[in-house]
Protein backbone atom coordinates (compact mmCIF):
# COMPACT_ATOMS: atom_id res chain seq x y z
CA UNK A 1 0.00 0.00 0.00
CA UNK A 2 1.41 3.47 -0.95
CA UNK A 3 1.36 5.91 1.81
CA UNK A 4 0.76 9.81 2.27
CA UNK A 5 4.07 9.89 4.22
CA UNK A 6 6.39 8.55 1.35
CA UNK A 7 5.08 11.47 -0.60
CA UNK A 8 5.27 14.07 2.55
CA UNK A 9 9.39 12.23 2.01
CA UNK A 10 9.31 13.15 -1.36
CA UNK A 11 8.35 16.64 -1.11
CA UNK A 12 10.74 17.31 1.50
CA UNK A 13 13.33 15.27 -0.69
CA UNK A 14 12.64 17.99 -3.89
CA UNK A 15 13.48 20.84 -1.62
CA UNK A 16 16.85 19.19 0.08
CA UNK A 17 17.92 18.71 -3.36
CA UNK A 18 16.90 22.05 -4.61
CA UNK A 19 18.49 23.79 -1.25
CA UNK A 20 21.71 22.03 -2.41
CA UNK A 21 21.31 23.76 -6.01
CA UNK A 22 21.10 27.10 -4.33
CA UNK A 23 24.13 26.61 -1.90
CA UNK A 24 26.07 26.31 -4.89
CA UNK A 25 24.59 29.29 -6.81
CA UNK A 26 26.83 32.34 -6.70
CA UNK A 27 24.63 33.94 -8.30
CA UNK A 28 22.38 34.52 -5.72
CA UNK A 29 23.32 36.99 -2.98
CA UNK A 30 21.82 35.07 -0.32
CA UNK A 31 22.72 31.50 -1.22
CA UNK A 32 23.53 30.27 2.20
CA UNK A 33 20.42 32.02 3.61
CA UNK A 34 18.21 30.74 0.87
CA UNK A 35 19.33 27.31 1.00
CA UNK A 36 19.26 26.79 5.04
CA UNK A 37 15.45 28.38 4.19
CA UNK A 38 14.71 25.35 1.84
CA UNK A 39 16.73 22.95 3.41
CA UNK A 40 15.22 23.20 6.62
CA UNK A 41 11.78 23.03 5.02
CA UNK A 42 13.08 20.18 3.51
CA UNK A 43 13.44 18.62 6.86
CA UNK A 44 10.76 19.29 8.46
CA UNK A 45 8.96 16.95 5.99
CA UNK A 46 10.34 13.77 7.05
CA UNK A 47 10.41 14.82 10.52
CA UNK A 48 6.91 15.64 10.37
CA UNK A 49 6.35 11.76 10.05
CA UNK A 50 7.15 11.42 13.82
CA UNK A 51 4.74 14.22 15.07
CA UNK A 52 1.76 14.11 12.36
CA UNK A 53 -1.59 13.43 14.50
CA UNK A 54 -2.17 9.92 12.26
CA UNK A 55 1.19 8.26 13.53
CA UNK A 56 0.41 8.11 17.09
CA UNK A 57 -2.98 7.25 16.10
CA UNK A 58 -1.68 4.34 14.11
CA UNK A 59 0.95 3.13 17.18
CA UNK A 60 3.88 4.39 14.77
CA UNK A 61 7.03 5.92 16.18
CA UNK A 62 7.15 9.45 17.53
CA UNK A 63 8.91 12.16 18.25
CA UNK A 64 8.37 15.41 20.13
CA UNK A 65 7.01 18.34 18.12
CA UNK A 66 8.40 21.26 20.26
CA UNK A 67 11.67 21.03 17.77
CA UNK A 68 9.81 21.27 14.96
CA UNK A 69 7.90 24.21 16.24
CA UNK A 70 11.41 26.12 16.51
CA UNK A 71 12.50 24.73 13.08
CA UNK A 72 9.10 26.62 12.05
CA UNK A 73 9.54 29.89 13.79
CA UNK A 74 13.54 29.77 12.09
CA UNK A 75 11.42 29.60 8.61
CA UNK A 76 9.47 32.75 9.44
CA UNK A 77 12.33 34.14 10.96
CA UNK A 78 14.49 33.66 7.45
CA UNK A 79 11.47 34.61 5.48
CA UNK A 80 10.24 37.15 7.26
CA UNK A 81 13.32 39.26 7.18
CA UNK A 82 13.78 38.89 3.64
CA UNK A 83 17.14 36.12 4.07
CA UNK A 84 15.55 34.43 0.77
CA UNK A 85 17.43 35.58 -2.84
CA UNK A 86 17.39 34.40 -6.18
CA UNK A 87 20.37 33.75 -8.33
CA UNK A 88 20.33 34.02 -12.18
CA UNK A 89 17.30 32.20 -13.52
CA UNK A 90 18.18 28.85 -15.50
CA UNK A 91 15.97 29.41 -18.65
CA UNK A 92 16.60 28.91 -22.03
CA UNK A 93 16.92 31.80 -24.48
CA UNK A 94 13.66 33.70 -25.56
CA UNK A 95 14.65 32.45 -29.47
CA UNK A 96 14.97 29.15 -28.07
CA UNK A 97 12.02 28.68 -26.30
CA UNK A 98 9.96 30.06 -29.93
CA UNK A 99 11.89 27.33 -31.88
CA UNK A 100 10.87 24.75 -29.24
CA UNK A 101 7.18 25.76 -28.93
CA UNK A 102 7.50 25.90 -33.22
CA UNK A 103 9.03 21.93 -33.10
CA UNK A 104 6.64 20.86 -30.27
CA UNK A 105 3.20 22.14 -30.78
CA UNK A 106 0.72 21.62 -28.89
CA UNK A 107 2.53 18.35 -28.03
CA UNK A 108 3.56 20.88 -24.76
CA UNK A 109 0.59 20.65 -23.07
CA UNK A 110 0.60 16.90 -23.03
CA UNK A 111 2.99 16.36 -19.90
CA UNK A 112 0.88 19.33 -18.14
CA UNK A 113 -2.24 17.59 -18.32
CA UNK A 114 -0.70 14.58 -17.56
CA UNK A 115 -0.39 15.66 -14.27
CA UNK A 116 -4.62 16.48 -13.37
CA UNK A 117 -5.60 13.54 -15.39
CA UNK A 118 -3.23 10.70 -13.36
CA UNK A 119 -4.48 12.42 -10.37
CA UNK A 120 -8.09 12.22 -11.36
CA UNK A 121 -7.93 8.75 -12.43
CA UNK A 122 -6.61 7.50 -9.19
CA UNK A 123 -8.97 9.80 -6.89
CA UNK A 124 -11.83 7.73 -8.82
CA UNK A 125 -11.21 4.68 -10.29
CA UNK A 126 -8.05 3.56 -7.88
CA UNK A 127 -9.54 4.74 -4.42
CA UNK A 128 -11.30 1.83 -3.78
CA UNK A 129 -8.11 -0.81 -5.00
CA UNK A 130 -6.34 -0.88 -1.97
CA UNK A 131 -3.46 0.53 -3.71
CA UNK A 132 -3.62 3.97 -1.70
CA UNK A 133 -3.79 4.81 1.79
CA UNK A 134 -7.72 5.34 2.63
CA UNK A 135 -8.71 8.56 2.08
CA UNK A 136 -5.59 10.31 0.36
CA UNK A 137 -5.90 8.79 -3.01
CA UNK A 138 -6.03 12.40 -4.21
CA UNK A 139 -2.60 13.65 -2.82
CA UNK A 140 -1.04 10.52 -4.06
CA UNK A 141 -2.30 10.66 -7.19
CA UNK A 142 -1.62 14.15 -7.42
CA UNK A 143 2.19 12.79 -6.58
CA UNK A 144 1.97 9.71 -8.84
CA UNK A 145 0.63 12.52 -11.66
CA UNK A 146 3.88 14.81 -11.37
CA UNK A 147 6.10 11.37 -11.95
CA UNK A 148 4.73 10.14 -14.63
CA UNK A 149 4.57 13.73 -15.63
CA UNK A 150 7.70 14.21 -15.64
CA UNK A 151 8.59 10.95 -18.05
CA UNK A 152 6.09 12.12 -20.54
CA UNK A 153 7.66 15.76 -20.20
CA UNK A 154 11.50 14.58 -20.51
CA UNK A 155 9.88 11.94 -23.14
CA UNK A 156 8.04 14.91 -25.40
CA UNK A 157 10.72 17.66 -25.34
CA UNK A 158 14.01 14.98 -25.80
CA UNK A 159 15.24 16.15 -22.28
CA UNK A 160 17.87 13.75 -21.08
CA UNK A 161 19.05 15.22 -17.45
CA UNK A 162 17.21 15.09 -14.76
CA UNK A 163 18.98 18.14 -13.90
CA UNK A 164 17.38 20.52 -16.10
CA UNK A 165 13.58 19.97 -14.53
CA UNK A 166 15.08 20.25 -10.77
CA UNK A 167 17.11 23.70 -11.62
CA UNK A 168 14.07 24.94 -13.86
CA UNK A 169 11.75 24.01 -10.83
CA UNK A 170 14.58 25.60 -8.67
CA UNK A 171 14.02 28.42 -10.23
CA UNK A 172 10.64 28.56 -9.64
CA UNK A 173 10.49 28.37 -6.33
CA UNK A 174 13.26 31.07 -6.16
CA UNK A 175 11.03 32.99 -7.67
CA UNK A 176 7.80 32.03 -5.30
CA UNK A 177 9.56 32.70 -2.53
CA UNK A 178 7.98 32.73 1.06
CA UNK A 179 4.85 32.67 -0.31
CA UNK A 180 4.93 29.30 -1.72
CA UNK A 181 5.02 28.53 2.51
CA UNK A 182 1.81 31.51 3.40
CA UNK A 183 -0.91 28.48 2.87
CA UNK A 184 0.40 26.08 4.93
CA UNK A 185 1.36 28.72 7.77
CA UNK A 186 -2.07 30.08 7.61
CA UNK A 187 -3.39 26.84 8.27
CA UNK A 188 -1.23 26.61 11.54
CA UNK A 189 -2.60 30.42 12.22
CA UNK A 190 -5.65 28.79 12.12
CA UNK A 191 -5.03 25.51 14.27
CA UNK A 192 -3.17 27.91 16.89
CA UNK A 193 -6.60 29.89 16.61
CA UNK A 194 -8.71 27.22 17.46
CA UNK A 195 -6.87 26.28 20.10
CA UNK A 196 -6.54 29.58 21.73
CA UNK A 197 -10.74 29.95 21.67
CA UNK A 198 -10.85 32.54 19.08
CA UNK A 199 -13.37 30.52 17.57
CA UNK A 200 -15.61 29.69 20.36
CA UNK A 201 -15.02 34.02 21.50
CA UNK A 202 -16.29 34.83 18.04
CA UNK A 203 -18.88 32.03 18.06
CA UNK A 204 -20.46 33.28 21.22
CA UNK A 205 -20.55 37.52 19.85
CA UNK A 206 -22.25 36.20 16.60
CA UNK A 207 -24.83 34.26 18.56
CA UNK A 208 -25.46 37.21 20.91
CA UNK A 209 -26.28 38.85 17.49
CA UNK A 210 -27.78 36.69 15.33
CA UNK A 211 -31.21 35.26 16.20
CA UNK A 212 -31.59 31.56 17.11
CA UNK A 213 -31.42 29.25 14.12
CA UNK A 214 -31.74 31.55 11.67
CA UNK A 215 -29.49 29.72 9.25
CA UNK A 216 -29.83 32.49 6.21
CA UNK A 217 -28.61 35.12 8.25
CA UNK A 218 -25.65 33.09 9.44
CA UNK A 219 -24.93 31.87 5.91
CA UNK A 220 -25.13 35.98 4.78
CA UNK A 221 -22.45 37.09 8.05
CA UNK A 222 -19.90 33.96 6.60
CA UNK A 223 -20.16 35.09 3.36
CA UNK A 224 -20.02 38.69 3.88
CA UNK A 225 -17.68 38.14 6.57
CA UNK A 226 -15.35 36.41 4.19
CA UNK A 227 -15.74 38.64 1.78
CA UNK A 228 -14.90 42.02 4.07
CA UNK A 229 -12.11 40.56 5.59
CA UNK A 230 -10.34 40.14 2.40
CA UNK A 231 -10.87 43.60 0.87
CA UNK A 232 -9.55 44.55 4.40
CA UNK A 233 -6.56 42.45 4.54
CA UNK A 234 -5.97 41.57 0.57
CA UNK A 235 -6.48 37.90 1.13
CA UNK A 236 -8.67 35.64 1.46
CA UNK A 237 -6.30 32.69 2.58
CA UNK A 238 -6.06 34.86 5.58
CA UNK A 239 -9.23 35.65 6.01
CA UNK A 240 -10.59 31.78 5.68
CA UNK A 241 -8.84 30.83 9.21
CA UNK A 242 -10.42 33.60 11.05
CA UNK A 243 -13.51 33.42 9.32
CA UNK A 244 -14.50 29.80 10.00
CA UNK A 245 -12.96 29.39 13.39
CA UNK A 246 -15.81 32.24 14.26
CA UNK A 247 -19.03 31.35 12.20
CA UNK A 248 -18.29 28.64 9.55
CA UNK A 249 -16.98 25.93 11.58
CA UNK A 250 -19.05 26.53 14.64
CA UNK A 251 -22.44 28.15 13.57
CA UNK A 252 -22.98 26.75 9.82
CA UNK A 253 -21.03 23.11 10.21
CA UNK A 254 -21.51 22.17 13.92
CA UNK A 255 -24.91 23.95 14.98
CA UNK A 256 -26.57 23.80 11.67
CA UNK A 257 -25.19 20.98 10.02
CA UNK A 258 -24.05 22.19 6.78
CA UNK A 259 -22.39 19.98 4.38
CA UNK A 260 -18.85 20.65 5.19
CA UNK A 261 -17.17 20.84 1.26
CA UNK A 262 -19.71 22.67 0.38
CA UNK A 263 -19.83 25.56 3.16
CA UNK A 264 -16.02 25.57 2.82
CA UNK A 265 -15.65 25.39 -0.51
CA UNK A 266 -17.99 28.56 -1.44
CA UNK A 267 -16.92 30.62 2.01
CA UNK A 268 -13.53 30.53 0.50
CA UNK A 269 -14.91 31.93 -3.45
CA UNK A 270 -16.89 34.76 -1.42
CA UNK A 271 -13.27 35.44 -0.48
CA UNK A 272 -12.02 35.42 -3.39
CA UNK A 273 -15.22 37.59 -5.14
CA UNK A 274 -13.72 40.57 -2.16
CA UNK A 275 -10.20 39.81 -3.75
CA UNK A 276 -11.23 41.60 -7.15
CA UNK A 277 -12.30 44.37 -5.28
CA UNK A 278 -10.01 45.38 -3.23
CA UNK A 279 -6.28 47.43 -3.81
CA UNK A 280 -4.78 45.60 -0.97
CA UNK A 281 -4.60 42.68 -3.19
CA UNK A 282 -1.74 44.36 -5.08
CA UNK A 283 -0.51 41.47 -7.00
CA UNK A 284 -3.35 40.67 -8.70
CA UNK A 285 -5.05 44.23 -8.99
CA UNK A 286 -2.54 46.72 -8.88
CA UNK A 287 0.37 45.55 -10.91
CA UNK A 288 -1.69 44.65 -14.21
CA UNK A 289 -2.57 48.30 -14.15
CA UNK A 290 1.09 49.51 -13.60
CA UNK A 291 1.85 46.45 -16.64
CA UNK A 292 -0.50 47.84 -18.72
CA UNK A 293 0.51 51.40 -18.33
CA UNK A 294 -2.75 52.57 -17.28
CA UNK A 295 -3.20 56.31 -15.84
CA UNK A 296 -6.02 54.95 -13.49
CA UNK A 297 -4.12 52.19 -11.17
CA UNK A 298 -8.05 51.39 -10.19
CA UNK A 299 -9.05 50.67 -13.57
CA UNK A 300 -9.24 46.79 -12.83
CA UNK A 301 -10.94 47.16 -9.80
CA UNK A 302 -13.15 49.38 -11.19
CA UNK A 303 -13.93 46.78 -14.18
CA UNK A 304 -14.10 43.70 -11.71
CA UNK A 305 -16.12 45.31 -8.55
CA UNK A 306 -19.35 45.05 -10.83
CA UNK A 307 -18.71 41.17 -11.54
CA UNK A 308 -17.80 40.23 -7.82
CA UNK A 309 -20.71 41.61 -6.24
CA UNK A 310 -23.46 39.39 -8.15
CA UNK A 311 -20.50 37.04 -7.45
CA UNK A 312 -20.98 37.37 -3.68
CA UNK A 313 -24.61 36.77 -3.78
CA UNK A 314 -24.48 33.82 -5.55
CA UNK A 315 -22.15 32.34 -3.67
CA UNK A 316 -24.50 33.25 -0.85
CA UNK A 317 -27.77 31.93 -2.25
CA UNK A 318 -26.13 29.02 -3.73
CA UNK A 319 -24.43 28.02 0.10
CA UNK A 320 -28.00 29.03 1.42
CA UNK A 321 -29.87 26.47 -0.94
CA UNK A 322 -27.48 23.70 -1.77
CA UNK A 323 -25.45 23.14 1.75
CA UNK A 324 -27.49 22.04 4.39
CA UNK B 1 -12.11 37.91 24.92
CA UNK B 2 -8.79 38.64 25.05
CA UNK B 3 -7.71 36.08 22.80
CA UNK B 4 -9.53 38.15 19.56
CA UNK B 5 -6.49 40.52 20.10
CA UNK B 6 -5.07 37.67 17.79
CA UNK B 7 -7.24 38.59 14.97
CA UNK B 8 -6.71 42.40 15.30
CA UNK B 9 -2.75 41.52 14.97
CA UNK B 10 -3.30 39.87 11.39
CA UNK B 11 -5.75 42.48 10.27
CA UNK B 12 -3.36 45.27 11.41
CA UNK B 13 -0.25 43.45 9.71
CA UNK B 14 -1.96 43.13 6.17
CA UNK B 15 -3.30 46.21 5.86
CA UNK B 16 -0.19 47.95 6.53
CA UNK B 17 1.79 45.63 4.41
CA UNK B 18 4.16 43.80 6.75
CA UNK B 19 5.77 40.79 5.22
CA UNK B 20 2.72 38.08 5.58
CA UNK B 21 4.93 35.15 7.04
CA UNK B 22 6.33 37.48 9.90
CA UNK B 23 2.30 38.61 10.58
CA UNK B 24 0.99 34.77 10.45
CA UNK B 25 4.39 34.10 12.96
CA UNK B 26 3.80 36.91 14.98
CA UNK B 27 0.62 36.40 15.64
CA UNK B 28 0.53 32.72 16.21
CA UNK B 29 2.74 33.22 19.05
CA UNK B 30 1.02 36.24 20.63
CA UNK B 31 -2.54 34.17 20.39
CA UNK B 32 -1.09 31.18 21.87
CA UNK B 33 0.24 33.03 25.00
CA UNK B 34 -2.45 35.11 25.77
CA UNK B 35 -4.59 32.26 25.39
CA UNK B 36 -2.88 30.56 28.19
CA UNK B 37 -0.55 28.58 26.65
CA UNK B 38 3.23 28.56 28.49
CA UNK B 39 5.74 29.15 25.59
CA UNK B 40 7.00 24.95 25.33
CA UNK B 41 3.22 24.49 24.44
CA UNK B 42 3.16 26.99 21.28
CA UNK B 43 5.92 25.44 20.08
CA UNK B 44 4.43 22.21 20.12
CA UNK B 45 1.26 23.88 18.63
CA UNK B 46 3.13 25.45 15.86
CA UNK B 47 4.77 21.98 15.52
CA UNK B 48 2.05 19.53 15.36
CA UNK B 49 -0.14 21.45 13.30
CA UNK B 50 2.70 22.20 10.56
CA UNK B 51 3.00 18.67 10.38
CA UNK B 52 -0.63 17.91 10.62
CA UNK B 53 -0.90 20.32 7.36
CA UNK B 54 2.28 19.73 5.55
CA UNK B 55 -0.44 18.30 2.41
CA UNK B 56 -0.84 22.22 1.83
CA UNK B 57 2.49 22.53 0.76
CA UNK B 58 3.07 19.05 -1.78
CA UNK B 59 2.07 21.41 -4.81
CA UNK B 60 5.99 22.19 -4.91
CA UNK B 61 6.46 18.67 -6.46
CA UNK B 62 4.54 20.18 -10.16
CA UNK B 63 7.14 22.54 -10.69
CA UNK B 64 9.70 20.50 -12.02
CA UNK B 65 7.63 19.70 -14.60
CA UNK B 66 5.84 23.11 -14.89
CA UNK B 67 9.65 24.55 -15.00
CA UNK B 68 10.84 21.83 -17.70
CA UNK B 69 7.57 22.58 -20.12
CA UNK B 70 8.23 26.63 -19.74
CA UNK B 71 12.01 25.55 -20.35
CA UNK B 72 10.96 24.09 -23.54
CA UNK B 73 8.51 26.88 -25.04
CA UNK B 74 4.90 26.18 -22.59
CA UNK B 75 4.28 29.41 -22.37
CA UNK B 76 5.28 30.98 -26.38
CA UNK B 77 2.65 27.63 -27.25
CA UNK B 78 0.25 28.89 -25.08
CA UNK B 79 0.26 32.39 -26.90
CA UNK B 80 0.38 31.22 -30.65
CA UNK B 81 -3.02 29.33 -29.50
CA UNK B 82 -4.21 32.86 -28.60
CA UNK B 83 -2.63 34.38 -31.33
CA UNK B 84 -5.01 32.62 -33.57
CA UNK B 85 -8.16 34.46 -31.69
CA UNK B 86 -7.88 37.58 -34.05
CA UNK B 87 -10.64 38.18 -36.31
CA UNK B 88 -13.10 38.65 -33.47
CA UNK B 89 -14.77 41.68 -31.74
CA UNK B 90 -12.98 43.19 -28.61
CA UNK B 91 -15.37 41.36 -26.32
CA UNK B 92 -15.81 38.10 -27.35
CA UNK B 93 -12.13 38.08 -27.82
CA UNK B 94 -12.25 38.93 -23.74
CA UNK B 95 -14.91 35.99 -23.36
CA UNK B 96 -13.47 33.69 -25.00
CA UNK B 97 -10.04 34.91 -23.26
CA UNK B 98 -11.77 34.47 -19.85
CA UNK B 99 -12.95 30.67 -20.82
CA UNK B 100 -9.51 30.16 -21.80
CA UNK B 101 -8.18 31.24 -18.80
CA UNK B 102 -10.62 29.11 -16.55
CA UNK B 103 -10.05 26.06 -18.22
CA UNK B 104 -6.38 25.94 -17.78
CA UNK B 105 -6.83 27.02 -14.25
CA UNK B 106 -8.86 24.65 -13.83
CA UNK B 107 -6.43 22.03 -15.35
CA UNK B 108 -3.95 23.32 -12.69
CA UNK B 109 -1.86 25.48 -15.49
CA UNK B 110 -2.32 28.61 -13.57
CA UNK B 111 1.01 30.27 -14.47
CA UNK B 112 0.56 29.54 -18.48
CA UNK B 113 -1.34 33.03 -18.43
CA UNK B 114 -1.24 35.76 -16.50
CA UNK B 115 -0.59 39.72 -16.57
CA UNK B 116 2.92 39.76 -17.28
CA UNK B 117 2.88 36.38 -19.85
CA UNK B 118 -0.13 37.17 -22.00
CA UNK B 119 -2.38 39.91 -20.97
CA UNK B 120 1.04 42.61 -21.62
CA UNK B 121 1.86 41.04 -25.02
CA UNK B 122 -1.17 39.80 -26.49
CA UNK B 123 -5.11 40.00 -24.48
CA UNK B 124 -4.50 44.07 -24.05
CA UNK B 125 -2.79 45.08 -28.00
CA UNK B 126 -5.39 42.18 -29.59
CA UNK B 127 -8.31 43.84 -27.80
CA UNK B 128 -7.39 47.08 -28.64
CA UNK B 129 -7.05 46.16 -32.11
CA UNK B 130 -10.26 44.90 -32.28
CA UNK B 131 -12.06 47.49 -31.14
CA UNK B 132 -10.06 49.87 -33.53
CA UNK B 133 -10.89 47.64 -36.28
CA UNK B 134 -15.11 48.08 -35.00
CA UNK B 135 -15.43 51.11 -34.22
CA UNK B 136 -12.83 52.37 -37.55
CA UNK B 137 -10.48 54.93 -35.92
CA UNK B 138 -7.99 54.93 -33.40
CA UNK B 139 -9.74 54.82 -29.46
CA UNK B 140 -9.32 57.89 -27.08
CA UNK B 141 -7.15 57.54 -24.03
CA UNK B 142 -10.10 56.67 -21.73
CA UNK B 143 -11.64 54.03 -23.90
CA UNK B 144 -7.74 52.75 -24.91
CA UNK B 145 -7.63 52.60 -20.37
CA UNK B 146 -11.33 50.72 -19.89
CA UNK B 147 -10.36 48.45 -23.13
CA UNK B 148 -6.80 47.21 -21.06
CA UNK B 149 -9.24 47.04 -17.53
CA UNK B 150 -11.36 44.66 -19.16
CA UNK B 151 -8.33 42.59 -20.28
CA UNK B 152 -6.60 42.40 -17.02
CA UNK B 153 -10.46 41.45 -15.39
CA UNK B 154 -10.72 38.99 -17.81
CA UNK B 155 -7.77 37.50 -16.93
CA UNK B 156 -8.26 37.77 -13.08
CA UNK B 157 -11.25 36.75 -13.28
CA UNK B 158 -10.71 33.31 -14.66
CA UNK B 159 -8.09 32.79 -12.41
CA UNK B 160 -9.78 33.02 -9.40
CA UNK B 161 -12.96 31.50 -10.37
CA UNK B 162 -11.04 28.74 -12.11
CA UNK B 163 -8.37 27.77 -9.90
CA UNK B 164 -10.93 26.60 -7.19
CA UNK B 165 -11.60 23.28 -9.51
CA UNK B 166 -8.31 22.06 -9.52
CA UNK B 167 -7.60 19.76 -6.33
CA UNK B 168 -4.08 20.52 -6.37
CA UNK B 169 -4.04 24.35 -5.93
CA UNK B 170 -3.33 26.53 -2.46
CA UNK B 171 -6.68 27.74 -1.60
CA UNK B 172 -8.10 23.63 -1.74
CA UNK B 173 -4.90 21.95 0.21
CA UNK B 174 -5.52 25.36 2.50
CA UNK B 175 -9.13 24.65 3.30
CA UNK B 176 -7.90 20.35 3.87
CA UNK B 177 -5.09 20.85 5.43
CA UNK B 178 -6.43 23.78 8.13
CA UNK B 179 -10.13 21.45 8.56
CA UNK B 180 -8.12 17.93 9.09
CA UNK B 181 -5.97 19.39 11.30
CA UNK B 182 -7.57 21.49 13.39
CA UNK B 183 -10.87 19.92 13.58
CA UNK B 184 -9.83 16.05 12.92
CA UNK B 185 -11.89 15.38 9.17
CA UNK B 186 -11.32 13.86 6.62
CA UNK B 187 -12.02 16.34 3.81
CA UNK B 188 -10.89 15.61 0.47
CA UNK B 189 -9.90 17.87 -2.22
CA UNK B 190 -12.06 16.68 -4.29
CA UNK B 191 -15.19 17.43 -2.75
CA UNK B 192 -13.87 21.07 -2.19
CA UNK B 193 -13.36 21.17 -6.19
CA UNK B 194 -16.19 19.56 -7.09
CA UNK B 195 -18.29 22.41 -5.24
CA UNK B 196 -15.96 25.00 -6.64
CA UNK B 197 -18.03 24.06 -10.06
CA UNK B 198 -21.18 26.49 -9.52
CA UNK B 199 -19.29 29.69 -8.85
CA UNK B 200 -16.92 28.89 -11.92
CA UNK B 201 -20.04 28.77 -14.25
CA UNK B 202 -21.81 31.42 -12.59
CA UNK B 203 -18.18 33.61 -12.85
CA UNK B 204 -18.48 33.00 -16.75
CA UNK B 205 -21.93 33.54 -17.39
CA UNK B 206 -21.83 36.87 -15.27
CA UNK B 207 -18.51 38.49 -16.42
CA UNK B 208 -18.80 36.84 -20.03
CA UNK B 209 -21.93 38.65 -20.31
CA UNK B 210 -20.29 41.96 -19.37
CA UNK B 211 -17.46 41.38 -21.91
CA UNK B 212 -20.00 41.16 -23.90
CA UNK B 213 -21.55 44.00 -23.07
CA UNK B 214 -17.90 45.78 -24.07
CA UNK B 215 -18.78 46.24 -27.54
CA UNK B 216 -21.95 48.05 -27.56
CA UNK B 217 -20.16 50.51 -24.57
CA UNK B 218 -17.43 50.91 -26.98
CA UNK B 219 -19.35 51.54 -29.94
CA UNK B 220 -21.58 54.21 -28.08
CA UNK B 221 -18.92 55.78 -26.11
CA UNK B 222 -16.97 55.97 -29.20
CA UNK B 223 -19.74 57.67 -31.04
CA UNK B 224 -19.95 60.29 -28.25
CA UNK B 225 -16.48 60.66 -28.30
CA UNK B 226 -16.19 61.90 -31.94
CA UNK B 227 -19.33 63.97 -31.14
CA UNK B 228 -17.28 65.92 -28.48
CA UNK B 229 -13.78 66.39 -29.35
CA UNK B 230 -13.76 66.18 -33.20
CA UNK B 231 -11.83 63.43 -33.44
CA UNK B 232 -10.70 62.04 -36.70
CA UNK B 233 -13.60 60.41 -37.93
CA UNK B 234 -14.53 56.14 -39.14
CA UNK B 235 -13.23 56.70 -42.73
CA UNK B 236 -16.03 56.99 -45.72
CA UNK B 237 -18.26 58.79 -43.52
CA UNK B 238 -19.44 62.54 -43.39
CA UNK B 239 -19.76 64.75 -40.53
Amino acid sequence: MIKVEWLYWLVGLVFVVMAVQMAADRSNPRRWTSAAFWGLLGLTFPYGTGVADATAKNGGWTLPAEPLGVAVLALIVLAGFNFLGKGEPVTSTAEEREASAARLGSKIFVPALTVPLVAIVCASLLDTSGLFETGKATLLGLGVGCLVALVVGMLVTGERKLSVPLHSGRSMLEAMGSALLLPQLLAVLGSIFALAGVGTQVGRIVHDVLPDNSKYLAVLAYCVGMFLFTVIMGNAFAAFPVMTAAIGWPVLIEQMHGHVPAVLAIGMLAGFSGTLCTPMAANFNIVPATLLELKDQYGPIKAQIPTALPLLACSTVIMALFAF
Amino acid sequence: MIVLLGVVVVILGFVTRRNPVLVVGVAGVFTGLIGGMNPLEVLAAFGRSFADSRSVTVFAVVLPVIGLLERYGLREQARRLIGRLGGLSAGRFLAVYLLVRQVTAAFGLTSICGPAQTVRPLVAPMAEAAAERSTGAPLPERLREKVRSHAASADTVGLFFGEDCFIAIGSILLITGFVNSTYHENLEPTQLALWALPLAVCAFFIHGARLLLLDRQLQRDMALAVAEHDLPLPKGTDK
